[in-house]
């Protein structure tokens, strides 16, 4: 837990030094800021329905910076040859990609908390409670959390930043679009790769209408398991080949 | 005591290293000496637990690396050819992250923090962020880090390289001092750095240890080949082939390559099997030649080095 605590803490500070957290909290907030006022306020529209639109455009958004914050995590160290530092550091590799994955997910969870006053303007003039915003964000930032997972691996599989941001970004793509490969397919492979869809099925169905479905946080968690894991196997393979 | 036993690596079917066995007692400055692509960078990286080796076995202070790496690493302090910097962070908070990762405590690092920023001389740089540093205080700094948790063996891989010559001089003065208080491994091809700071040499070629030993061991073991060069001043007239003749005819001189211009005069090579330039010297003067300089064509080491690694590739 040490070592996770000391590179959460860098990597969280680095976030905090460079420009790129910086461009990458404007970008959201911009473009947050401006899809709330183009999509989710056109129009004369229940104020429940207003939420569920800003949920659906901020969930892309978050994706896209998931991939954004995450993709350099590991790439960049293997670049500037700092990598070599936390290898020969008594640190295991499952801590470095953890104390990584947590610094991307808090400073994602705080971009996530200075758009709150979208959702509490709908609140303010309109009629939803607080807990369905609560389990929008909760959904945001277990979705976030799940792609930043991706990200990390992508990350760990080369020493290129834009390499990893491409891989991340097709595995994403991917996942994404399973729910409509599934609509071509026959049971049982219709319901299997629907359930494994990204979005549709655990976000759209369930956390986007402020409803919160055990199975939906499971996969999350489960999605965001798979790939810290393959991220940590990667880094032990790359010490042996 | 470092012990590796039969040491190999390969990447994929390639090998890079062994196998390979050697031995580096407590206290001692040990050399690691080859070419580039020797394998010299592959073996320190298995030392300091960065890679693990496709066979064989090492030991660490009586430590096995493969099976207790995490055990390793804390005894060892690894600076890579490239230093491993995190550039958007100051001096002192950078060796601090070092000292924390290898276990240190806020304490601890509290008090040997100084010590470290004075010996690696970066104090007044300290509040710095390393971004904005020479490539010889990043160096410095990587050294830093390698030496904060004062281990008890300390490895780095061509401390010198991209240095200027006043760096140079100032990097080695550094390692002289932390010879006092680590068992220090370094690699490098460039012999002069090696000779003035190792106690003992391991060379190695194209993946194999070629030869090991002090220098003096090792040019003795070498001896019996040497190049002899000779600068004479010719006759303005003069006759190349008048002078060849007159060094080949001295007794030891096997060959003569052909001359070329250099310090006012030209210059001879001879491949000689003993050290005989006492008698290139008399017959230069007896053959009322004008003799301007008179050496080994390389230094002993430098021969022995080339020997080992085979010939003309390291001329190159």
């Amino acid at each position: 837990m040490r070592a996770i605590s000391i590179i959460y803490r860098r990597e969280l500070g680095a976030y905090l030094r460079s420009p790129l957290g910086w461009v990458v909290a404007a970008a959201l907030l911009l473009v947050d800021g401006i899809l709330f006022q183009s999509q989710a306020m056109a129009g004369e529209l229940l104020s429940a329905e207003v939420l569920e639109k800003y949920f659906w455009s901020t969930s892309g958004v978050t994706m896209f910076m998931a991939v954004v914050l995450s993709g350099r995590l590991i790439s960049e160290d293997r670049q500037n040859h700092s990598m070599i530092l936390l290898n020969t550091s008594p640190v295991r590799d499952s801590e470095i990609v953890v104390g990584k994955f947590l610094s991307a997910l808090t400073f994602l969870a705080i971009m996530l908390l200075l758009s709150v006053y979208m959702p509490l303007l709908i609140k303010v003039n309109g009629k939803v409670t607080g807990s369905q915003i609560f389990v929008g964000y909760l959904g945001l930032f277990l979705l976030g959390g799940a792609v930043i997972a991706i990200g990390v691996f992508a990350s760990s599989l080369t020493k290129h930043q834009l390499v990893a941001y491409v891989i991340a970004a097709a595995i994403t793509t991917s996942l994404l679009l399973l729910f409509q490969l599934s609509t071509r397919l026959d049971e049982p492979l219709r319901s299997g790769f629907s359930q494994l869809d990204l979005w549709w099925i655990h976000f759209q169905n369930g956390f986007m209408r402020g409803v919160v479905n055990v199975r939906d946080v499971v996969y999350y968690l489960a999605v965001t398991y798979v790939f810290l894991l393959l991220a940590v196997k990667t880094l032990e393979a790359k010490r042996w080949q | 005591m470092i012990r590796a036993t039969n040491l190999s690596k390969y990447y994929g079917g390639k090998r890079a290293l062994g196998p390979v066995s050697f031995e580096i007692g407590d206290g001692e400055t040990v050399g690691f000496l080859g070419l580039n692509g020797a394998g010299k960078t592959t073996a320190l990286r298995i030392l300091a637990c960065d890679l693990r080796p496709s066979s064989g076995s090492i030991e660490v202070g009586g430590v096995d690396a493969v099976a207790d790496p995490h055990e390793v690493r804390k005894r060892i302090g690894f600076l890579p050819e490239n230093p491993p910097l995190y550039v958007d962070m100051t001096v002192a908070d950078y060796l601090r992250f070092a000292a924390e990762l290898r276990g240190m405590s806020k304490a601890e690092i509290t008090k040997r923090l100084p010590d470290v920023l004075d010996v690696t001389d970066l104090t007044d740089v300290a509040s710095e962020v390393i971004g904005t540093l020479s490539h010889g205080f990043r160096q410095r700094v990587g050294v830093g880090q390698a030496i904060v948790h004062n281990p008890k063996f300390l490895i780095l891989d061509e401390p010198t390289r991209g240095l200027d010559p006043v760096q140079i001089v100032e990097m080695r003065t550094l390692i002289h001092d932390l010879k006092q208080h680590h068992t220090v491994l370094i690699s490098s091809h460039i012999l002069t750095e090696i000779s003035q700071t190792c106690d003992r040499l391991l060379v190695l070629g194209k993946g194999q240890l070629l030869g090991s030993g002090s220098e003096a061991d090792l040019v003795g073991k070498e001896s019996d080949i040497r190049e002899v060069s000779v600068t004479l001043r010719l006759p303005k007239d003069g006759d190349h082939a008048a002078a060849t003749s007159v060094l080949k005819a001295v007794e030891g001189v096997s060959a003569v390559a052909a001359p070329f211009e250099q310090g006012g005069g030209m210059t001879f090579t001879l491949s000689t099997s003993r050290d005989c330039r006492a008698e290139v010297s008399r017959a230069v003067v007896t053959a009322k030649l004008d003799l301007l300089k008179l050496d080994y064509a390389r230094s002993e080491l430098e021969n022995t080095f080339i020997r080992l690694v085979g010939g003309t590739d390291a001329s190159n």
